[in-house]
This record gives C-alpha cells, sequence and structure tokens, in this order.
C-alpha cells in the first residue's frame, strides 16, 4: 500500500488531499464533515476585511449533458463574523489534530493589518496560512486578491510584512490572471514564503442568457466577470504548474508548490503530483457530488501508486517535470503516423472529416472491396440498412502523407481504435536550438530551408 | 364519451409517448454526428439525420424540422410508421456494441414541434405557369404534390376517398399513427398551395384523358388494388383486414370484434389486424400462416410485439372452409401443410396434406394476405412489369406525360410508406426537370412578369 501522508513545508496530513478555500471550508460544520469523509486538510475560506455579498454567485459552463464542467463565481471571502471563524477554526483543530488545517487571508495592504490577522490565526493553532492574493471580483476592486497577485512587487512586500510576523508555514497562492506566472512565484521566494500555491480562480464570463439578453448568471439584471474554476482549467493550471517546476529560481529554491485548478479525480491528481505539485487542493469537483468523492481520490490514488512502484507522494511528486521541454529542443526527426484499428472502428469518419476539412487531408475512405470512394457516393435509389452497412467505406490513413497531428485521435469517440504509432522518419535527431546554431541559414532563409529539407527527405504536402 | 368509447380509442391510442424535451435532448446529444452517416445512408429519402438530431441537441427545432423537410415532407408520418429497426436506426454506427440512437422518435419531437408552432415550408418559387395532376392522396401522391408546389407548379390531387393521407389515414394502425398526424400533415401539403379534391375518382369520375388534357403532366399515385380472395367454401363471412384496419381509426365505437379471432396471414398487416382484435377485447386471436415463423414476412420487431400482446400463432395451416352457422363464422377448417422446395418467391413451398383437415373454432376471422396489384394499370392501357406499373428511370409510364409513384410501381422491393415518399420526391425533380426544359403549354396561363 502506497503511503499517501505528506509533510508540505511542515503541514502534515494523512493524504494530500486539501479542500480548496472556497464555499466547501465556509464553516467548522463542513469541514468537520469532510474530515469525516476522509479529506486530509482543509484551506479555511478566506477570512480578513468585511465583506457583503449578492444573490446569483455561480455561473458554469455545461457542455451537453456534462454539467459544470467549470464554474465561475462572484462570492467574495468569508462574510461570516471573523470571531465566529476563528473560534470554529481553532475547534477544528483541537477535534482533528491529525488533518492539516490552514487558514486563507485578506486583508488591506498594510503592514499592521497582516500583523493583526497572522498573529489572530496563529491563536487557532492552525498548522498554516495561505495568503490570498488570486481572487479576482470584487476583492481586486478594493485592491486585495489578485490587485495584489499581478503586481510581483506587491506580493513581495507583503509577504515580507507576513513573514516577519508568521511562526508558522505560510504559503503564496498565486493567480494565474498574469501574463508571467514565474514572477510572483520568484517574488514569493525573494520573500521567504514558506510555500506557494496556484492556480487561483481565471477572470471569465460565462454567458449571456438569449431570452432576457442579461449576463449569465445575472445579479438583479447586471452581470460581470468572474473567477472560473473546474475540469476546464485544468491544462492552464498544469501549465502553470510546469512553469514553476522547470524555472531556475523557483526550481533551486525547493520550494513545495500545492498544486489545484480543476482536479476531479486521482488521475488528474496524479498529474498535478507528478508536474511538480506536493500536496494538492479540490474544490469545484466537491462542490458538485459533494466530500464523498475524497474516497475515491485516495484509493485510485493509491492504487495506481501501488501499480506503478511509487511508494510516497515524494517519490511521485516532480517525476514527470524533466520532461517538460520548450519547442526549440523537440526532436524534428521525431515521426508519428496515425493508424486506424479496423476491428475496432465503428466507421462514423469523424477521424475523416476532421482530417480533411481541418488538417492534413490524409486519411482516404476505403470501399470493402479495397477501392478508394468518395463519401456520399450511393445511389439515391439506395435504400436499407443492408445497403448502408455492407457498402459503408472504412477511413484508413494515408501513412506517407500524415504528419502524425493527432487530430484524428482525439476525435475518435472509440476507445482505442486509433494509435499513434512510432514510425522511423530516415532522419538523425536535431533540435532546432542545434539548427539554429549548427546551420543557422535553415533557421532564417526559406531558400537555405528549401535546400535542408531536401538534402535530410522532409517532404511538406 | 361513454365510458366503453373513451376505453376503445384509449386501447388504440398512440403506443409510443412523445419524447420530453429532457428526453429528446439526451438522446440527441448521444449521437456522434458521423460524417456521411450510415442511417441518412439507410434512409429512403436520404434525410441528413445526424443534422436534424444536432439541431434538437442545440434547441434549434425550427432547423431541425426544416432539415427534415428538405429531404421528406411527410416526416411526420415516416417518424411514425417507418421500420426504423431495418433503415437509419438498423444502420447506426452505435447498434453494435451499444443502443442505436432513437432516430424516429427525435424525428418526431421536431415534427410534433414543427406541427404544434405551425413551421411549416413556405413555397420561395416562382409560379411556373406549369400544371400537374396527382391521382391518389396516399403518401407518395402527397409527397409529389408538395415537392412540385415547392417549385411553383400549379398541383391538383385527386382523391377518391373523402379524406386524404391514403394508407396513412385509412391502413395505419392508430397504435403507430393517429388519424389526426396523417390529415394535419396533408393540410401542411394543402398549405403550399396544392388544391386538393377528394371524392373524384379516376376512371369513374374523370378519364386519364381529361387529365391530360387538362394539365402538363399527370402522376398516378393509386397504390394497390383489394385483397385477394382465397377462394374458399364460406369467404363471405371472412372480414377484409385492410377494412378492419380503417373502421378501427375511423369509427373504432362500430366496430365489432369477436371473442375467439382468427387472423389470416403473417405479415405486418396482419399482425395489425390481431393487434386490434386484442386491444378492443377479443379474448383469443391467433394468426394462421400456411409456412413458419422463419418465413412470415412482418418485420422481426412485429412478431416481437405480437407475441408481446398476447397473439397466438398457428403455423404450418392452409385456410380450406369457413364454417358458418347461420351465415356467421363459427370456425376455420384448415389443412396441415407440409414445407416443399423453395416456390418463385424464394421460400419453402407449402404442400397440404391431404385428408389432415382440423377445425380452428373462431367467431370472426380476418384476412391480411397482402393486395392485389393495381387494377387501373390494364384499364388505362399502361405497360406493366409483374402486374405493377412499368416505369423508366424518371418514373415515367408508357404513356408520355403520365407519371406512375408509389406503391403501385413496386414491382420488387418491400412496398413501405418512406419508399413512396421517396418516389414522389424523385418524380417530382424529374417532371420539373423535364416540364421547364420545354415551353410553356398554350393551354396554361403564362406567367406575366
Amino acid at each position: 500500500m502506497a503511503d499517501l501522508r505528506i509533510n508540505f513545508a511542515g503541514i502534515k496530513s494523512p493524504n494530500p488531499f486539501w479542500l480548496a478555500s472556497a464555499p466547501p471550508t465556509n464553516t467548522g460544520s463542513q469541514i468537520h464533515k469532510a474530515f469525516e469523509a476522509g479529506w486530509g486538510g482543509a484551506v479555511w475560506k478566506t477570512i480578513g476585511a468585511p465583506v457583503l455579498n449578492v444573490s446569483n454567485r455561480y455561473g458554469a459552463w455545461h457542455q451537453g449533458r456534462q454539467r459544470m464542467l467549470a464554474i465561475n463565481n462572484v462570492e467574495l471571502i468569508s462574510d461570516r463574523p471573523i470571531e465566529i471563524n476563528l473560534r470554529e477554526i481553532a475547534e477544528i483543530k483541537r477535534a482533528w489534530p491529525d488533518r492539516a488545517v490552514i487558514v486563507s487571508a485578506m486583508v488591506d495592504s498594510k503592514p499592521e493589518a497582516w500583523r493583526e490577522i497572522i498573529e489572530r490565526i496563529e491563536d487557532t493553532c492552525a498548522d498554516g496560512i495561505e495568503l490570498n492574493y488570486g481572487c479576482p471580483h470584487g476583492m481586486s476592486e478594493r485592491g486585495m486578491g489578485s490587485a495584489i497577485g499581478q503586481v510581483p512587487e506587491y506580493c513581495e512586500r507583503i509577504t515580507r510584512w507576513v513573514m516577519e510576523a508568521a511562526t508558522i508555514p505560510v504559503i503564496m497562492k498565486l493567480t494565474p490572471n498574469i501574463t508571467n506566472i514565474v514572477l510572483p512565484a520568484r517574488a514569493g521566494v525573494a520573500a521567504g514564503a514558506n510555500a506557494l500555491s496556484l492556480i487561483n480562480t481565471i477572470n471569465s464570463i460565462v454567458g449571456v442568457d438569449l431570452d432576457t439578453l442579461e449576463l449569465t448568471p445575472s445579479i438583479g439584471g447586471k452581470g460581470g466577470h468572474g473567477g472560473y474554476a473546474g475540469p476546464a482549467v485544468k491544462p492552464i493550471a498544469l501549465n502553470m504548474l510546469a512553469a514553476l517546476g522547470t524555472d531556475e529560481v523557483v526550481s533551486k529554491s525547493g520550494i513545495p508548490i500545492s498544486g489545484m485548478g480543476g482536479i476531479a479525480n486521482w488521475q488528474d491528481a496524479a498529474q498535478f503530483l507528478l508536474l511538480g505539485a506536493s500536496s494538492l487542493q479540490v474544490c469545484t469537483a466537491v462542490m458538485h457530488y459533494g466530500y464523498r468523492i475524497i474516497e475515491d481520490l485516495c484509493d485510485g490514488l493509491s492504487n495506481w501508486m501501488d501499480e506503478k512502484g511509487f511508494k510516497t507522494i515524494a517519490e511521485v511528486s516532480g517525476h514527470s517535470l524533466h520532461r517538460v521541454s520548450e519547442f526549440k529542443d523537440f526532436d524534428l526527426s521525431y515521426r508519428a503516423v496515425a493508424r486506424i484499428d479496423a476491428a475496432k472502428c465503428i466507421k462514423c469518419n469523424l477521424c475523416y472529416i476532421a482530417c480533411n476539412d481541418t488538417a492534413h487531408q490524409c486519411i482516404d475512405l476505403v470501399s470493402p472491396q479495397g477501392a478508394l470512394v468518395e463519401p456520399y457516393a450511393y445511389s439515391v435509389r439506395s435504400n436499407g440498412k443492408q445497403e448502408a452497412i455492407e457498402t459503408r467505406p472504412q477511413p484508413v490513413v494515408r501513412e506517407a502523407d500524415c504528419v502524425g497531428c493527432r487530430l484524428c485521435y482525439n476525435v475518435c469517440p472509440v476507445d482505442e481504435c486509433i494509435a499513434m504509432v512510432e514510425v522511423p522518419s530516415g532522419r538523425s535527431p536535431v533540435t532546432w536550438s542545434e539548427l539554429a546554431e549548427n546551420q543557422t541559414p535553415v533557421t532564417e532563409d526559406w531558400e537555405a530551408m528549401k535546400d535542408y529539407r531536401g538534402k535530410v527527405g522532409i517532404e511538406i504536402h | 364519451m361513454e365510458p366503453a368509447l373513451r376505453n376503445r380509442a384509449k386501447a388504440l391510442e398512440e403506443q409510443l409517448p412523445p419524447l420530453t424535451s429532457h428526453a429528446a435532448a439526451v438522446e440527441a446529444d448521444r449521437c456522434l454526428y458521423c460524417y456521411d452517416a450510415p442511417c441518412t445512408h439507410a434512409c429512403p429519402t436520404h434525410i441528413d439525420i445526424p443534422r436534424f438530431i444536432k439541431k434538437i441537441a442545440s434547441h434549434n427545432l425550427r432547423g431541425s424540422a426544416e432539415t427534415i423537410y428538405a429531404s421528406n415532407l411527410l416526416g411526420a408520418t415516416c417518424a411514425r410508421v417507418c421500420p426504423v429497426q431495418e433503415l437509419c436506426e438498423g444502420a447506426c454506427v452505435l447498434g453494435a456494441d451499444h443502443k442505436p440512437i432513437a432516430i424516429g422518435r427525435l424525428q418526431r419531437f421536431a415534427m410534433d414541434h414543427a406541427r404544434l408552432n405551425g413551421h411549416y415550408p413556405a413555397v420561395k418559387a416562382k409560379p411556373t405557369g406549369r400544371s400537374i395532376a396527382v391521382v391518389g392522396a396516399g403518401p407518395a401522391g402527397l409527397s409529389c404534390a408538395g415537392e412540385l408546389a415547392l417549385r411553383g407548379h400549379k398541383t391538383t390531387i385527386f382523391e377518391k376517398r373523402s379524406m386524404p393521407g391514403g394508407l396513412s389515414t385509412y391502413g395505419i394502425i392508430a397504435l403507430r399513427e393517429p388519424v389526426e398526424v396523417a390529415l394535419e400533415e396533408a393540410r401542411m401539403i394543402q398549405s403550399l398551395g396544392v388544391e386538393f379534391k377528394t371524392g373524384v375518382e379516376l376512371g369513374s369520375d374523370i378519364s386519364l384523358a381529361d387529365l391530360q388534357r387538362q394539365f402538363d403532366a399527370v402522376v398516378l399515385s393509386v397504390g394497390l388494388g383489394a385483397t385477394p380472395a382465397l377462394e374458399i367454401e364460406g369467404e363471405e363471412a371472412i372480414i377484409d383486414g385492410l377494412a378492419f384496419i380503417e373502421a378501427s381509426k375511423t369509427a373504432p365505437a362500430n366496430l365489432y370484434v369477436g371473442r375467439n379471432v382468427i387472423v389470416i396471414g403473417a405479415g405486418n398487416t396482419a399482425v395489425d389486424c390481431a393487434t386490434i382484435a386484442r386491444r378492443l377485447g377479443a379474448e383469443r386471436v391467433t394468426m394462421v400462416y400456411r409456412r413458419t415463423d422463419r418465413e412470415m414476412t412482418c418485420y422481426e420487431h412485429e412478431y416481437d410485439f405480437a407475441r408481446k400482446e398476447g397473439i397466438e400463432f398457428r403455423f404450418l395451416a392452409q385456410p380450406a372452409r369457413v364454417l358458418l352457422n347461420d351465415g356467421l363464422a363459427v370456425g376455420l377448417e384448415c389443412l396441415r401443410v407440409e414445407l416443399g422446395s423453395p416456390d418463385a418467391s424464394g421460400r419453402p413451398a407449402p404442400r397440404p396434406v391431404a385428408g389432415s383437415e382440423f377445425v380452428l373454432a373462431a367467431d370472426q376471422i380476418v384476412k391480411a394476405v397482402g393486395q392485389q396489384k393495381p387494377a387501373l394499370a390494364a384499364l388505362l392501357g399502361l405497360s406493366t412489369q409483374k402486374g405493377f406499373i412499368a416505369v423508366d428511370d424518371t418514373f415515367e409510364t408508357s404513356l408520355s406525360g403520365v407519371y406512375a409513384i408509389g406503391d403501385c410501381i413496386r414491382s420488387h422491393g418491400a412496398a413501405s410508406t418512406v419508399m413512396a415518399v421517396e418516389d414522389g420526391k424523385l418524380a417530382a425533380a424529374a417532371i420539373n426537370q423535364k416540364l421547364m426544359s420545354a415551353p410553356a403549354s398554350a393551354s396554361a396561363p403564362l406567367e406575366v412578369s
């Protein structure tokens, strides 16, 4: 059995799964229930400046039958009296000494305000503090949240104030609403933060109601941008996580990273770990299905680790980071082509139309007799399933022309029907960097490029 | 309505409820949106099925109906009566290891929406000055007339019955298509500017020569003839299956149904007759067929349906004589049958065994053993093929300017509503092409622009 315990910047928890600072961690009774379900930790919904909330706080993006691929919210930080929050934090920590209780905080950008909130949080015996520099709506209009996170100098200055006051681990949470995620992360490292976490929500407008012509959700006829989160943002979060793991300054500092942004199942979790996270936070999936999903998160991750021979979370963490590369270092001679398994193919021809309309025109339709046929080749007099089934053509990849773009693989509705198969290119491995260094004209001049392609045998169709 | 009548109407009301919006959306989302989809290939009218389904998914129901009408003006009837297992749904790529998309029911959903909101096709073409007569207001005739009207031709339908719709109105069991659906579809065709003349029969009320004189083209969509005689003793006590179905649709309250009913035949119409008898109170319904369940001509799903209805089967029995008491049927004497080598139909030839007579008790006997070939063909002096009206690739008969479509030309393949609709569509295109490539006739009013 894999050991799921973590020690994240000194914060210990029995598994790497924490509830992110959000509605699921609004009250003590909620977190009590979550811990009973098995959650390893919880980041208390942000406490700090006084706020009031509005109705119709959550919008969502649905696709087909799949509800809530992403959620968008304009809910602010905790609107409960701060004393009640602090009392409940203390009660929860007393009741659950083995779980991680972290408190998210956001106050006015004044050293005394931060010092006061840090002290009040430490009085609860919480395990750590998360600095909310990410909230993109409402609070940012008041100079807090992402208004700080988007300016690395502010991040560094405030984190320094916090580090002077804090005696427990401090996690600086990053906003993704920034051009280069590395800069605020470096600011956190410079200020001496104990850990980083990412991503907070992404600025978004979820839609417009086509009956009322109001924004969705409508807040008394008005709407605005909110914070976007959930499965749809996962690839963005993974990219930002990898950007930190491959940044020299951030990675050399050894600062641990708590990963979040669309984790809905153990597979997502494993991917965040592989790209460098060492604790994981979850929100939207819990808001969709409840605390009970922790069971499969732990169970699935543990089973996968056993299968792969990972004994601890630390072993998984960052395991795939060395594969993160820049385009210029990819092998230009690596060649893969799509291959369709005719036995599995149901002949929906989605690959055919995707390839022929929008990719590289290298999938043919082949009749059962082996002849190339055009789509819609049947007679208008044709009728009945027999002929439709018996004459149905099979999509076949013309491998010589396939550039290995992988679009067909992505649109195929059948599991393991299309495979991307590595084939020899007959060329020596070479990267763009190497070309730029050793054969500079090839990378700067089309004529030289033409000669080079002719020499090594690269044909562009 | 008296309780008994209400029950009768209820017993025969449309079998499948309409899909709810939610159910339709769920099913539409399940469609893969195949390219050059096999369902579209298998549909005799080649409706762009993935397209109309995706329009249901995107809540563009008006567009969905327009997509269906573009290939098939009788989409509401076809959605209900098509043997989808043998056509679109039978070809669905999800059928192999999953459940095919419920195409028929989705089409009905789109068509119901069009009907309830009056979203019918509109004529955009300018009047062409050509006029066409269509004889017979069944599916083929309605389809052809509608397609011609959409192309700007002045089209008149002559129908011998009092109501249009042909078999959709009179011959399709209400369980599958209520009369109102068929009539509303005819009204939709009328709304395209097609003139309906009901109660006018070709031959007796109007001659082909008259029509040829008055119109630029004549389309015969006359269907098939009567149920053939069994030529057995006491046959006058046997009820015709099509008349039985017609009565169940037009006047179910007055339809007499026995307690112990025999239906002779094993095709889809026979199953329909047996179903009506069963649903309207017969305690026992037995289908008598001279071959076995392997040779039955009804669709497999119809056979399954019949068994679930509690209908019994007596195979390898050849009706020989109706036993009468006071002129009323009391039983059917049959001969046991042995199957021999294949006959002209490719099925084993039934050979009655001499001296094997046995009697099946019955107080009502219905026959549904197919329909005779169109009697009009010979009457009008048209060339025939295997007894059906012979036509060329453009549906033109041996008489120039006279076309024929639908069951009356179906010399090969199974007759079906959707095939009739396709005939109408293709014939309209061919007629349009021919008429528009020739100058407008002197007798027809010329369009003045």
